[in-house]
């Protein structure tokens, strides 16, 4: 089995043509285009006209293991991220049983590695079993063998503010992060959808935008009175993209992330009552299309995430009250963000690679991930082809989830090949191999 | 018309159609065998996920009296409440042969899920879903209406082929959970009525202010003309006594004095004015007993006028004819 690979002619970042050599897990070197030569043995990859990303970090992903494995495995769920072009990936802690414990966050690590396909970063619980009564025990996880740097309850919000504030404060302790999960939980009672418009036509409970703005107003203070770093999950809302730029600018140590379904999708498509559109925090309206785009545009918001959340058929082909909310995501997450912030012009490839990559892996702590594609770095990449288009079919994905609201969508840009620290999990768009779980190389925690 | 999901789909022609034939099915209601022989060897299913006494025994008297073969399907004691999906039981009921599905549901939206889904070939017939719509209920109310207020009384087929227009209607109570009140005000505004909502501001929905219609908190100013001109018609919809829990509004008392309807408030309207409710009422509440049973009330009306719509209803989509 090779572990060199030339990458022949592929842009970095967007810049100018070069050529990479992968060797031993790292970028080996880098080259004007056509002036490396291929050392015996190597795998050749032609990459003209592909441009090449560090490999995406996705900060907020549901692998529903252990408990759900109807809706997705580490396995299936890491072969959809490797297809989707991320070589690492938070999983989200509302399994069951919930990661609030060393043990099933450790378990889940495990069951990355065993797949092979990218880094799983487990999310350890904020309070145990997401139940917002006390802290789980944060030290413990963050002291595991799988390193957790990131907490957080998603799914519900920590509404408690003395429990919000402990956890910020408790977490500075090993350089961790609470992620939040902003719904003002009274107000959100029964709620089916965006509140507006369309959800008084419809007739169904809304989902005001005040509840998901008001938490993030009281988030922001408290971490600016307690001095930690707070991470804001799936922003929907202009308002809240503007009190986490009102919270940028007065030194506020808080990072934002946005999904890509809220960066495309309104809540008018909900009218045909199709469950697929069902998602928490609901879609929201064009102006909030707008002001997201604009957020990711200007810094306010640093991330996009896919808040990739596989369900089973039964809980989607059903009546919109009684179907589950959430959206698979992983593998069309490129491709949204070049039709929504590339191709619009808010975002340029090195942009694109900071918000998928570079900054999800600082916030994440993810240390071997998130470069440059320079000498001596990880050989994490992604090779993306920005002229290919192609047509969502959810039957054909890796994910088992069969809930994309982008089925039947043409969308742009194509991952065309995946390599975690050297090794390619993905050629020719489609999965290669994967990972022995002992070829890990010493960048693996 | 391929199924009955919503009010806001009925052209003005196709509405005016199905009160049409309604007044030829009330005709046919006059004569001592009421029964019709128009729908005979076909299946008409009324499946109800909800209780609903008053509107399952209308729409299964209008099936009957068209002859249609009736089988209800009543949630409670049946496989829904083992937790079959109404997947499955749109499926089992296709599999035996419905040629129109008569659906009531408390999820807003079943209907349209239903027709669109492929689970049934069959017509489908939104008999209320969740707080979307209840589109019988406003075709039978603009039935009425018509008679009353176009045709010059409680036979009025002189209404035939009219419409509502230059007519005001006032619909006071609980709009926001109301899915009689959603189909009424597209109802009539393609009718080319005028209509007024009147509640508290809990209980309207966000987005209110882009319905055709206008809306007002003060229900004397309404009634006394000082909103959209004269009214000829006022429409009291039921309020759920459990919405004070979720401080909607502070009391029942509170609700009676502000927006319930009685004799003072009925004497504001001009005589010709009509009363109606889509019931169940709650005398006290949101009704007093001197109103519902006076002379401007068109309440008891309302349920014969029901029969004869759902049998126009039913009659328009499964003979085929477009309305």
């Amino acid at each position: 089995m090779t572990t060199t690979t030339l990458v022949r002619g592929a842009r970095p970042l967007g810049a100018e043509p070069r050529d990479l050599l992968l060797r031993d897990g790292l970028v080996a070197e880098v080259a004007p285009a056509g002036t490396l030569t291929a050392p015996d043995g190597a795998r050749t990859v032609e990459a003209e006209g592909l441009v090449a990303l560090p490999g995406l970090v996705d900060l907020h992903t549901h692998l529903r293991e252990p408990g759900r494995e109807d809706a997705e495995t580490v396995d299936s769920g890491t072969r959809a991220a490797a297809l989707g072009g991320f070589t690492a990936v938070h999983a989200m802690a509302n399994t069951a049983p919930v990661a609030d414990t060393a043990g099933v966050v450790e378990q889940v690590w495990r069951l990355g590695r065993e797949a092979g396909w990218c880094d799983v970063r487990p999310v350890g619980a904020v309070t145990v079993g997401l139940e917002g009564q006390r802290l789980a025990e944060l030290g413990a996880m963050a002291d595991s063998a799988a390193g957790v740097r990131v907490f957080s309850d998603d799914g519900k919000c920590v509404f408690d503010a003395v429990l919000m504030r402990r956890a910020l404060e408790y977490v500075k302790a090993f350089d961790g992060v609470v992620a939040q999960h902003a719904q003002e939980p009274r107000l959100t009672e029964g709620a089916q959808m965006n509140e507006g418009a369309v959800s008084g036509v419809l007739g169904l409970r809304g989902w005001p935008a005040v509840a998901e703005e008001a938490v993030i107003a009281r988030d922001v203070l408290l971490a600016g009175h307690v001095g930690s770093r707070l991470h804001v999950c799936h922003l929907s809302t202009a308002g809240s993209v503007e009190i986490v730029r009102w919270a940028k600018a007065r030194g506020v140590d808080v990072t934002a992330e946005v999904t890509p379904h809220h960066l495309l999708l309104t809540d008018e498509l909900v009218r045909g009552y199709d469950p697929v559109y069902k998602v928490n925090p609901p879609l929201r309206t064009d102006d909030d299309v707008r002001a997201l785009r604009a957020g990711v545009a200007d810094g306010t918001i640093d991330v996009v995430a896919t808040d990739h959340a596989p369900h089973p058929v039964e809980d989607k082909d059903c009546e919109w009250s009684a179907a589950a909310m959430g959206m698979t995501g992983l593998e069309t997450a490129l491709s949204v963000v070049v039709q929504a912030l590339v191709e619009p012009g808010h975002l340029d490839w090195a942009g694109v690679a900071r918000v998928m990559s570079q900054t999800p892996a600082r916030i994440g702590r993810v240390g071997s991930q998130g470069g440059s594609l320079e000498v001596g770095e990880a050989a994490n990449l992604v090779l993306v082809d920005p002229a290919a288009r192609w047509t969502v079919d959810p039957a054909a994905m890796a994910t088992k989830g069969r809930n994309s609201p982008f089925a039947g969508r043409e969308l742009p840009a194509r991952v065309v090949a995946t390599f975690w620290e050297g090794h390619p999990t993905v050629l020719d768009g489609a999965l290669a191999t994967a990972r022995p779980a002992e070829a890990g190389s010493t960048w693996t925690r | 018309m391929r199924h009955l999901l919503s009010t806001a789909d009925l052209s003005r022609t196709e509405a005016v159609r199905v009160l049409d034939v309604a007044e030829q099915m009330a005709a046919t209601q006059q004569r001592e065998i009421k029964k019709l022989p128009t729908l005979r060897g076909r299946t008409v299913v009324n499946l109800f996920f909800e209780d609903s006494t008053r509107t399952r025994i209308s729409f299964e008297t209008a099936a009957k009296r068209l002859s249609a073969d009736v089988i209800t399907f009543s949630a409670k004691g049946s496989s829904v409440s083992k937790g079959e999906s109404l997947k499955d039981t749109a499926l089992t009921l296709q599999a035996m042969g419905a040629d129109a599905v008569v659906i009531r549901h408390g999820s807003s939206g079943a209907p349209l899920r239903l027709a669109r889904s492929g689970w049934t070939s069959g017509a489908v017939l939104n008999a209320g879903d969740g707080t979307h719509e209840h589109p019988t209920q406003a075709l039978l109310d603009a039935f009425t209406l018509r008679r009353h207020l176009v045709g010059g009384g409680p036979a009025g087929s002189d209404a035939t082929g009219s419409d509502l227009a230059g007519k005001h209607v006032v619909v006071v109570g609980d709009v926001l959970h109301s899915r009689v009140a959603r189909s009424n005000v597209h109802l009539l505004h393609v009718l080319g009525a005028r209509t007024t909502l009147v509640a508290p501001p809990t209980l309207l929905p966000i987005g209110v202010e882009t319905w055709p219609c206008a809306v007002s908190y003060d229900l004397d100013a309404a009634l006394a003309g000082d909103v959209q001109g004269p009214v000829d018609a006022v429409m009291a919809l039921r309020v759920q006594l459990e919405r004070m829990d979720a401080a909607y509004f502070p009391s029942a008392r509170e609700y009676s004095r502000r927006y319930g309807l009685d004799a003072r408030r009925l004497a504001l309207l001009p005589p010709h004015a009509s009363l109606l409710h889509p019931g169940p009422m709650n005398r006290g509440l949101e009704i007093t007993a001197e109103a519902a049973d006076g002379a401007r009330s068109r309440i008891v009306e309302q349920v014969t006028n029901g029969v004869a719509v759902r049998m126009a209803a039913l009659y328009l989509l499964l003979s085929g004819e477009d309305a």
